[in-house]
């Protein structure tokens, strides 16, 4: 995307908040993020398991149960804060606009209702009475997200499906609506590399058409340097360091962002230890004061120990959140 | 191609048959099937002498591949080729329907005894979940002394004692955490207790299954480290599977492909990747995501791994084949050797057709 012809964000998430209650007290699991999404692009939200990728997620849907809680912050979809809207409105909203895909289809998909069924129902919710036409829409998108012999398909149940083309369906159902947002929550993980492969081609091909937004949410750095337009680092609730692909895994500034390139094997030397990031995440009720990442970190100082960081922003259009940031290495 | 010279082609550039010897874990033609229990009907249908169909998955088809003693063997292909079937057939877990498996020279199925120990004990395996391969209600001194208690009955408490600290220290956990309960680690740390509990009766050779599969980037690199100084230390041998082409790249010596239950491609781990053979394997690594890519348009292979229940005729990757000729929908390509230490199945590498 060229800077001179930057269109508004389709999303613009602020200061955005999610705590879990337990009779300890509320403890955020997402700690006040910042994101926008422009149309048409990718964005990576990368990061360890309980980082708070997936929370993220589900509270810009407006998807928080209790004992969550969004305590702070506003979600602007097309400039209106979904934060503000009944839970009526929302759901539309959600049906038809903003769309999430999860990483185990089956969570979606109802297991006595078969394909075409399940379809159709999406699609009369959407307003769609003529039931003839239904079924040849759900066809028609069963065929678009690349599965063979669709006619035949949507008689089928979603336990007669592979992995692979249980997926296809959860995200065909998913983008019925023709959504402008996209969230994919770690759709690819459970599937081998070539199905991988195949689903993320139908998905690039897919929003390439419709010029929705989309918020790929993974651990595979491998997944998001290949398909993000820009890429997010979430660690302990706190997005440390976000910008354009290039500029965060060629010169990150932020020693998480670091630590997790080294310690992918790849243009490693074959049997040499990986350099790896010392310790665990900490639980969510054991974030340490100061920056959370400070107990695994080599450049950490007193001040790292006592204060949380400002954010920084760079002229590549980067911020990161930490107060010893990793220089700028002069590559090649 | 007569069966030994098939076995023969797997061995690394430097071994000759003489060396054999060095192989510390020997298949040949091994395969496994299942079948489910047949149902109310079938039993009916067989009781009245009418043999009914039940269909017959066959997991692993004729394998022949060699361990050599000290390296570590990569096996990759996707979920359902075969792996951990192969895998568990290698530690005796799991009973072949056909073949053999032979440790130090010797045929598993035959031995008895203090041999049968040594290979029970020699071969361990670490899984891959490392939450559900671990007793929840067993502290974590139990778990590692269990196996010990049963196998070692020469070792008095305080001697199994000392092995379980030690243990935990070899794999990098503090001694106070003997005491613990399992959900009381973390993933990487269960992986870590997983481990110290097949290293506990020390063996030769460990069968990892998709070891850091479960496990968060960071603290896959943890234990990849762990395991390479583990290597180094006490001379292991393993058999390292995984579906992540970078991890075998980084981890084995060799690569075996699987497809479809079969062992399509064998190389040194540098010429496979940097000349992959087999259509198959071509395939695989062009789908390995690298943080080195950027805005890749994804290309694709076709279709997906086809039911072991129904094969395809011929050579099983001609479906998704970009390279499948008339000839691959009928005959099943031979693993052969084309360069030394190399086997790959496919007809393309067939030098004379005449002869097959
Ligand atoms: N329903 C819940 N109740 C209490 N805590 C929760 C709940 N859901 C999530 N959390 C906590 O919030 C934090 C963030 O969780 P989240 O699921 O967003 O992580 P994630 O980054 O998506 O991880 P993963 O990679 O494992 O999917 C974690 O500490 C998690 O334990
Ligand atoms: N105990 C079993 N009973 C029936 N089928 C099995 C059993 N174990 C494995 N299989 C089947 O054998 C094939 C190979 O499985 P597996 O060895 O687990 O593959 P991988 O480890 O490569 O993913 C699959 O089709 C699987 O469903
Ligand atoms: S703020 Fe300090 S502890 Fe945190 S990442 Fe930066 S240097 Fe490390
Ligand atoms: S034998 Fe034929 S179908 Fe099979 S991998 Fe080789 S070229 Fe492809
Ligand atoms: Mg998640
Ligand atoms: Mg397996």
């Amino acid at each position: 995307m060229t800077d001179q012809i930057k269109p508004s964000p389709v999303l613009d998430v602020r200061g955005l908040q999610t705590v879990f209650h337990d009779t300890q007290g509320a403890w955020p699991a997402v700690d006040g993020i910042d994101l926008t999404l422009y149309p048409g692009e990718v964005l990576g939200l990368v990061g360890e398991s309980g980082s708070g990728k997936s929370v993220a997620g589900f509270s810009v849907m407006g998807l928080i149960d209790p004992p969550g809680e969004i305590t702070a912050g506003e979600v602007l979809f097309r400039g209106e804060d979904l934060r503000k809207k009944s839970e009526e409105e929302l759901r539309r909203i959600r049906g038809i606009a903003l769309a999430m895909i999860f990483q185990n289809p089956l969570s979606t998909l109802n297991p006595v209702l078969r394909i075409g069924e399940q379809m159709t129902e999406v699609l009369s919710e959407h307003g769609h009475d003529d039931s003839a036409a239904a079924a040849s829409l759900a066809v028609e998108s069963l065929r678009k997200v690349g599965i063979p012999a669709p006619e035949q398909r949507i008689h089928q149940y979603p336990h007669e499906l592979s992995g692979g083309m249980r997926q296809r369906v959860a995200i065909a159902i998913a983008l019925l609506g023709d959504p402008a947002v996209i969230i994919a929550d770690e759709p690819t993980t459970a599937l081998d590399v070539t199905i991988q492969g195949q689903i993320i081609a139908e998905l690039q091909k897919l929003q390439a058409e419709s010029g929705a937004g989309m918020i790929w949410i993974t651990h595979d750095l491998g997944v998001v340097a290949e398909l993000a337009d820009r890429i997010a680092v979430m660690y302990a609730g706190n997005i440390v360091e976000m910008g354009p692909t290039d500029a965060v895994l060629d010169h990150p500034r932020h020693p998480y962002t670091l630590g997790l390139l080294d310690s992918v094997p790849g243009d490693t030397v074959p049997g040499a230890p990986l350099r790896q990031v010392p310790g665990n995440a900490p639980p969510l009720s054991q974030r340490p004061l100061g920056c959370p990442f400070h107990p695994r970190c080599a450049s950490a100082s007193d001040i790292c120990r006592r204060d949380m960081p400002e954010r920084e922003t760079d002229a590549f259009g980067r911020s990161y959140l930490c107060h010893h940031p990793v220089s700028q290495k002069v590559d090649p | 191609m007569t069966e030994s010279s098939l076995i023969a082609a797997d061995r690394p550039a430097t071994e000759n048959a003489a060396e054999s010897a060095d192989a510390i874990l020997e298949m040949r033609n091994l395969s496994r099937v299942f079948t489910r229990q047949p149902v109310l009907a079938e039993t009916l249908l067989k009781l009245a002498g009418r043999a009914p169909d039940i269909p017959v998955l066959r997991a692993v088809r004729s394998v022949n591949l060699s361990v050599q003693r000290g390296e570590v063997l990569g096996l990759a292909g996707e979920s359902g080729c075969g792996k951990s079937t192969l895998g568990r057939m290698m530690t005796g877990i799991l009973p072949a329907s056909e073949g053999t498996v032979s440790y130090e020279g010797a045929d598993v199925a035959t031995l008895r005894g203090a041999a049968l120990k040594d290979f029970t004990l020699g071969v361990q395996m670490v899984f891959q979940d490392p939450y559900s391969s671990l007793n929840p209600r067993q502290r974590v001194a139990a778990i590692l002394a269990e196996p010990l208690t049963v196998h070692r009955p020469d070792l008095s408490r305080a001697q199994i004692n000392a092995r379980v600290d030690a243990a935990l220290e070899e794999v990098g956990l503090d001694v106070s955490y003997r005491d613990r309960f399992p959900h009381q680690f973390s993933g990487g740390q269960r992986q870590r207790i997983g481990i110290a509990r097949a290293l506990i009766v020390e063996p030769q050779f460990l069968v990892c299954d998709e070891p850091i599969a479960a496990l968060d980037v960071s603290i896959q690199a943890q234990v990849i480290n762990l395991f390479l100084e583990l290597r180094r230390k006490r001379n292991l041998t393993y058999l390292f599977v995984s579906h992540d082409l970078s991890v075998v790249r980084h981890m084995a010596d060799r690569v075996a492909i699987m497809y479809l239950g079969e062992i399509v491609e064998l190389a040194p781990t540098a010429e496979l990747f940097a000349d992959p053979k087999h259509p198959y394997t071509r395939t695989l690594l062009e789908q390995i995501p690298s943080v080195r890519n950027r805005k890749r348009s994804f290309s694709t292979v076709k279709g997906e791994l086809p039911s072991p229940l129904n094969p395809p005729s011929g050579c099983p990757f001609h479906p998704r084949c970009p390279a499948a000729m008339p000839q691959c929908s009928v005959d099943a390509p031979q693993l052969q050797q084309i360069a030394p230490g190399r086997t790959v199945s496919c007809h393309l590498y067939d030098k004379d057709k005449t002869l097959t």
